[in-house]
């Protein structure tokens, strides 16, 4: 018996009514149908991270301030650099992919299989890139204090710039006056039997406001946008009061709960509607690698056609559409 | 199998030679266009980050004046060029890539058609009732308090 199904069994007599209403096969048509509704997915998604944005306008954290990280550059702020390198990676890989489907109206089996490793490779790169920019914005940067209501309260100074005052950020590593032994993580071995704490903040907020006392060129910055539409800086006054009277808890980076960027929900949306984007181009990867396989095979070939190479090209191009809207809401707007 | 391609972009402007040379036409046109979004986004021009109109005031007619240039009252210039910008791109990839342009016309009507209203008006609802909940937390003498 053949491994491979160069014959499907349903040549012919695919619908009740002729084969190909609207000419086009029942294979292609079933695929449109599955983007028009996974389309409304994400649309659902995106429409839902405009409703909390919507819901916080007037202090949801800019993006310029938070994706500004390029691998190999440590420390330099480059807002929107790597993820335009993503969206070009995918447009490019989209265009390896239309190019394998052309070459298989062509029976061209050698430059099919040519395209689809490329537009495996460019998946993968972006994949990548993903999974790095994920590390990143988990990992964070600069560090916040959280306050009671649970607004985010960042750090930083008034520099002076080519002439021109700007405020810049400032790590609360590199402020905070750490003391000895203040708090303790509760382990499973102490007192309550078998109960365990997640982990502990870097510092406490006594540590930082301790230490915001001791810097006199420190400020605290709100999440609210000014008129201006950058956030607003507060006194000198009005910065240390703020954290003795509001601060409740020190956080570094990103999770599902708090984040040091701004707005809770803005986290978790970003890991909700990149990570299902992320998976649509992993699953992508994952069948295009089975497609590459039937090419080398010669399934497509002794088939006669390779619009099975024209099925899964259009999922793919769908997931490069959906990166072209994510971008959009999130990097651009 | 239909192996025909219509050839051209831009309604005729721009014709290609073979189906080809329009993949990597379309391909250098949409690198354009995401520079384009990348160049405007890091240099926010200043002329660019102020709504172009401001609210009508008054009655009924004023109302619906305001929704018919809500696009330019309510938004930043510079955010309405990228959702144009954007779905200028994702028609390129739908009709060239994704060979859209090569269907009948009804298919491309059932699929393109359906989408877009169904979107449209989820997001009419959803960013109607953010707008609302904002309402809500920043009135005058709001009802929760958040700023603590």
């Amino acid at each position: 018996m053949d491994s491979t199904v160069a014959r499907t069994g349903t040549e012919g007599k695919a619908w009740g009514g002729g084969n190909k209403p609207l000419r086009a096969s029942y294979g292609k048509m079933m695929m449109w149908f599955f983007i028009v509704s996974d389309a409304l997915t994400f649309s659902g998604f995106l429409a839902a991270y405009g409703f909390s944005r919507f819901k916080f306008i007037k202090e949801w954290p800019i993006a310029d301030e938070v994706f500004t990280h390029v691998p190999f550059l440590h420390g330099q702020e480059l807002p929107m650099i790597y993820v335009a390198f993503m969206t070009f990676i995918l447009i490019m890989s989209s265009v390896t992919m239309v190019l394998a489907v052309d070459a298989g109206h062509h029976m061209n089996k050698a430059k099919v299989t040519i395209y689809m490793f490329l537009t495996i490779i460019g998946g993968a790169i972006f994949v990548g890139s993903q999974a790095w920019e994920w590390a990143t914005f988990i990992q964070g940067d600069y560090g916040a204090v959280q306050t009671k209501g649970g607004n985010i309260l960042q750090f930083g100074e008034n520099v002076t710039v080519d002439g021109v005052e700007k405020f810049k950020r400032i790590s609360i590593d590199d402020f905070v006056a750490v003391h000895a032994g203040e708090r303790v993580q509760h382990e499973r071995k102490n007192g309550l039997w078998f109960v365990a704490e997640g982990s502990l903040p870097p510092y406490t907020v006594n540590e930082i406001y301790n230490g915001l006392a001791a810097n006199q060129n420190i400020l605290v910055r709100t999440q609210i946008i000014n008129k201006d539409g950058e956030k607003t800086v507060l006194s000198r006054e009005e910065s240390l009061k703020q954290i003795k009277n509001n601060g409740k808890l020190v956080v570094k980076g990103a999770n599902l709960h708090v984040n040091e960027y701004g707005t809770a929900l803005f986290a978790d949306f970003f890991f909700f509607i990149t990570g299902f984007h992320g998976f649509h181009v992993f699953s992508g990867v994952v069948i295009n690698i089975i497609i590459f396989f039937n090419v080398i095979l010669g399934t497509y070939e002794r088939r006669g056609s390779y619009e099975m190479v024209e099925k899964v090209g259009l999922y793919w191009h769908f997931v490069d559409l959906v990166w072209v809207f994510v971008f959009t809401f999130f990097y651009l707007v | 199998m239909a192996h025909e391609h219509k050839l051209e972009i831009f309604r005729g402007l721009v014709k290609f030679k073979s189906n080809t040379s329009k993949i990597w036409g379309v391909l250098v046109f949409l690198t354009i266009v995401t520079l384009i979004e990348v160049g405007l986004g890091l240099a926010k021009p200043e002329w660019l980050m102020a709504p172009w109109m401001t609210e009508f005031e008054g009655g009924f007619f004023t109302t619906l004046g305001n929704i018919i240039f809500s696009a330019f009252i309510y938004m930043k210039p510079l955010n309405l060029i990228f959702i144009i910008l954007t779905i200028i791109k994702a028609y390129y990839i739908t009709w060239d890539f994704m060979h859209m342009r090569d269907e009948t016309g009804s298919m491309r009507k059932m699929v393109v058609w359906t989408a877009v209203f169904l979107i449209c008006y989820l997001i009419f609802i959803l960013l109607q009732e953010g707008g609302y909940v904002f309402d809500v937390y920043n009135a005058k003498t709001p009802l929760i308090k958040r700023d603590f």
